[in-house]
C-alpha cells in the first residue's frame, strides 16, 4: 500500500495483509485474538477474568448490529458529494493488500465477466460488451479505513443499469464479487442500486490502469475502499451472506456510509 | 442552598453508575480511537501500540464501533436524569464569568476550596459542563467519520469530511486533558473517588 509522500509511509494494514496470506487460518485466528488485548498485554494484566473467545464473539455480533444499523441508516436518495476536476488527487494513491509489483495481469482479449446467482442471464460478458453499456463518470471521494481519503474520477455504467440488464433478483441481499487478485468481497443490494454506485472501466479518462482494478472496478462513493473490489473477475447475486476478504478478519460488513 | 437527595448521599446511585460506565466507555474509545488514528496519523507522531486497544486496526475499530453505543446511550441517560431531577440546575447554575474568573484565580493561588462534596466551585462548573459539551462534539464529529455521506449537514459544519477527523481528534485531546486534570484534583481530595462510587 503506498500513499503520495505528503502522508507519513504507513503501511500498516498492507503489512498486515501481506503477514495473514502468509499465515495459516489458525495463526489468522491467533491474530485476530491478539484484538483482546492491550498492546500485546492482556486487557486485565494477566488475569484471565475476559474469555477471549467469548470477548471477540461479543465484538463480531456488534458489528452483526451495527450491520443492521447502518441499512436502516441508509437512505438510497443521498448522493455523496462531487467535485470538480481540479480538486483531484495527483497521483491518486495505490491500494490493495499487496505490493505494487504485484497487481495481477489481465488479459483484456480472453477476459470474461462471470455473472451468476439470482440472475436471468448468465452469459459471461467480454469488455466490448461491457464498454457498449450506457457510460457515465463521476468525481468523488474515496475513504479508505484508516481514515485517509482522495478524490478521483471513475467512469463506467450505473450498477443498478447492468443488474437490470442481467436480470438479477433486487429483492435479494446481496451481491457478491470475486476478483482476479483472490480479493472478495460483497454489498448490500440497496447500496448496488444507488445512483452513484458505477462499475467502472475507466480512471480519469483513460482505460482503469492495472494498478487501479483493470479491467473494472465497483466503484461506491458511499462505501469505504476495501468495499469497492477491483479486477472483478465474477458478480453474484445471493440471500447467502458471502463476507468478504477482510470483512472475514473484523472490518465491519456494511463499511460505509 | 443545597439539597440533600437522600441523607449523607453526595452522588445518586444513578449518578455514579453513569460515571463508571462513562469511564469504561472513554477508555475503551480513546485506546482504540489512537490505534486507528495509527493507521493514517493526521499529524507526525503515533501513539505508541502499547497503549493502545485492539492489536490492528480492525480489533480497535471493533471496540471503537461496540463502546460508541455505551458512551452515547449512557451519556443521554446522564443528561436526561441530571435535567428531570434537577440536578443540572441544582449543582451548575448560576455559572457566571466573574465568579469562573475569580475562581481560577484562586485556585492558580492554591486557595480555591474544592473539597466541599455538595459545592461545585464556578471552575468546577465549567470544566464538568466543557466535558460534556466535548463529549457531544466527539459523537458529532465521530458521525461525520463514520457516516459522512448520511449526515451532510453536520459534515458541512465540521468541514468537511478530512476536517471532521481533526475536529474528533482535537475533542480527543481535549477531553483527555480534562481527564488529566480531573485525576490531579481526585489525588488532591482523594475522598472524592469513595464519593463517586459509593455516594458518601
Amino acid at each position: 500500500m503506498r500513499k503520495p509522500k505528503k502522508r507519513l509511509d504507513l503501511d500498516e494494514t498492507a503489512i498486515v495483509g501481506a503477514a495473514l496470506k502468509s499465515l495459516p487460518a489458525p495463526a489468522r485466528r491467533l491474530f485476530l485474538r491478539q484484538t483482546l488485548t492491550l498492546g500485546g498485554l492482556s486487557l486485565l494484566s494477566g488475569c484471565t477474568l475476559i474469555d477471549e473467545d467469548a470477548a471477540e464473539r461479543a465484538l463480531m455480533k456488534v458489528s452483526r448490529f451495527n450491520d443492521r444499523v447502518q441499512a436502516w441508516l441508509f437512505d438510497p436518495n443521498r448522493l455523496a458529494p462531487t467535485y470538480p476536476e481540479s480538486m483531484l488527487t495527483r497521483p491518486f494513491p495505490f491500494n490493495a493488500y499487496y505490493d505494487r509489483d504485484e497487481v495481477p495481469e489481465v488479459d483484456a482479449d480472453s477476459y470474461r465477466l462471470e455473472v451468476g446467482g439470482l440472475v436471468a442471464d448468465k452469459h459471461a460478458w467480454t469488455l466490448a460488451e461491457l464498454y457498449r453499456l450506457p457510460q457515465t463518470d463521476q468525481v468523488t471521494r474515496h475513504i479508505c479505513v484508516e481514515g485517509w481519503s482522495a478524490i478521483g474520477k471513475w467512469g463506467g455504467v450505473t450498477f443498478a443499469t447492468f443488474l437490470k440488464r442481467v436480470g438479477a433478483d433486487l429483492t435479494a441481499k446481496y451481491v457478491g464479487f470475486k476478483c482476479a487478485d483472490d480479493y472478495f468481497t460483497s454489498i448490500d443490494m440497496a447500496t448496488a442500486l444507488h445512483a452513484q454506485t458505477l462499475l467502472t472501466f475507466t480512471y480519469d479518462g483513460r482505460t482503469l490502469p492495472p494498478e487501479y482494478g483493470f479491467p473494472m472496478k465497483l466503484r461506491m462513493p458511499t462505501k469505504l475502499g476495501y468495499k469497492n473490489p477491483k479486477h472483478i473477475t465474477a458478480i453474484f447475486v445471493t440471500n447467502v451472506y458471502p463476507g468478504g476478504y477482510w470483512e472475514d478478519q473484523g472490518y465491519n460488513w456494511f463499511g460505509g456510509s | 442552598m443545597v439539597t440533600m437527595t437522600s441523607a449523607g448521599t453526595v452522588h445518586p446511585l444513578w449518578l455514579r453508575l453513569t460515571h463508571w460506565a462513562n469511564v469504561l466507555a472513554v477508555v475503551v474509545l480513546v485506546t482504540s480511537g489512537w490505534r486507528i488514528y495509527d493507521a493514517s496519523p493526521i499529524f507526525a507522531f503515533r501513539f505508541p501500540a502499547g497503549i493502545t486497544l485492539g492489536g490492528w486496526l480492525g480489533g480497535a475499530l471493533l471496540w471503537h464501533f461496540a463502546a460508541m453505543w455505551l458512551l452515547a446511550a449512557n451519556g443521554l441517560l446522564y443528561v436526561a436524569l441530571n435535567l428531570a431531577s434537577g440536578r443540572f440546575a441544582r449543582r451548575f447554575l448560576p455559572l457566571r464569568a466573574r465568579d469562573v474568573l475569580h475562581d481560577f484565580v484562586a485556585a492558580l493561588k492554591g486557595k480555591l476550596a474544592h473539597d466541599d462534596p455538595w459545592h461545585y466551585n464556578a471552575v468546577q462548573k465549567l470544566a464538568y459542563l466543557f466535558v460534556v459539551l466535548d463529549s457531544a462534539l466527539l459523537v458529532l464529529s465521530g458521525l461525520v467519520v463514520w457516516k459522512s455521506v448520511q449526515f451532510p449537514v453536520l459534515r458541512e459544519l465540521m468541514g468537511g469530511f478530512d476536517n471532521a477527523r481533526v475536529v474528533h481528534f482535537v475533542a480527543m485531546a481535549a477531553l483527555v486533558a480534562f481527564v488529566v486534570v480531573h485525576l490531579a484534583m481526585v489525588a488532591l481530595v482523594p475522598k472524592t473517588l469513595l464519593m463517586i462510587t459509593r455516594g458518601r
